[in-house]
């Protein structure tokens, strides 16, 4: 493990670089290939409009791994985020169009903990709401 | 349906083993967008000190969401799958998995409890590798919701 950020260099408040990730219908595709998950509200919106959601929504856990690049493209390593976990709050909606949706991820370093560990808050928003809750990373800092 | 609360503690034992590879690794990042060399460059990933390329930190869940379903489609616990949503997750990592690993997952039901009408079965998955090492824990919080009225 070797982030590239040192912990000398944050403090609490320190803004990590925002970021606006693209989701469309292939995405959610090839999501469902990736990680085995094919429930169907993920891409049959026939089913998903059945069971009352406006449209197809992304996987939670899709926007869950999509949230903390933030994260790991800050910090150097990916093998430094040691704890990582959210709520999921809000669906996202994905139109059955050309454009997708993004979302929108920004972060901040919320305390500094034993150990040149750091803690990080990560919002998420899709259609300036956050889709996210209590979404926050551990970090591990040389 | 209220789930059966019997099933608190109940421990489901590890399955067949997973094996990671490489080019799975590599099928993940790309379905999510990530580009980062560490999860595609075994050269890139061996330069940060690990024997091959690492997962993304939420591969985690590929791997346990199998042995969690183990425990979650028991019929005796009477989950609904039509009506579950994902309410929370939470990864710990020990070290992040890597190509080549071969990963077993224990999974023991942490919690069941009911609130507004709604069932929430809180599951803790245990990766270790075969020889026993700890690499992550996944615990996954699904909320039943109950039938509108």
């Amino acid at each position: 493990m070797t982030s590239t950020i040192k912990f000398a260099d944050v403090a609490v408040g320190t803004e990590l670089p925002p970021a606006r990730y693209p989701i469309d219908r292939l995405t959610l595709v090839k999501y469902a290939g990736a990680s085995g998950d094919f429930n169907t509200i993920h891409w049959n919106e026939r089913i998903a409009t059945e069971v009352g959601l406006p449209n197809v929504i992304a996987h939670g856990m899709l926007t869950m791994a999509t949230a903390v690049r933030v994260v790991t493209d800050w910090v150097g390593d990916p093998g430094a985020v040691i704890e990582y976990g959210v709520r999921f709050t809000r669906p996202v909606v994905v139109p059955n169009d050309d454009a997708g949706v993004f979302l929108e991820v920004s972060a901040k370093v919320t305390e500094l903990l034993e150990g040149n560990r750091a803690k990080i808050a990560i919002t998420a928003k899709f259609d300036d709401q956050t889709v996210l809750g209590r979404a926050q990373a551990i970090v591990q800092l040389t | 349906m209220a789930l059966n609360p019997e099933f608190i503690g109940r421990t489901y034992p590890a399955g067949p083993s997973y094996v990671v590879g490489r080019e799975k690794i590599r099928e993940f990042a790309r379905a999510i967008g990530d580009l980062n060399p560490v999860f595609h460059d075994p050269e890139v990933a061996q330069r940060l000190g690990y024997s091959d390329v690492i997962a993304p930190p939420t591969f985690a869940i590929v791997v346990s969401l199998e042995a969690a379903n183990a425990a979650l489609f028991d019929p005796d616990l009477g989950l609904d799958f039509a009506r579950v949503v994902h309410g929370e997750q939470t990864f710990s990592y020990a070290r992040p998995i890597c190509a080549g690993d071969e990963l077993v997952v224990t999974t023991v039901i942490e919690n069941i409890r009911s609130m507004a009408g709604n069932d929430m079965i809180t599951t803790k998955g245990t990766i270790t590798t075969v020889a026993g090492e700890l690499v992550a824990t996944a615990t996954s919080m699904l909320v039943s919701r109950g039938a509108d009225e």
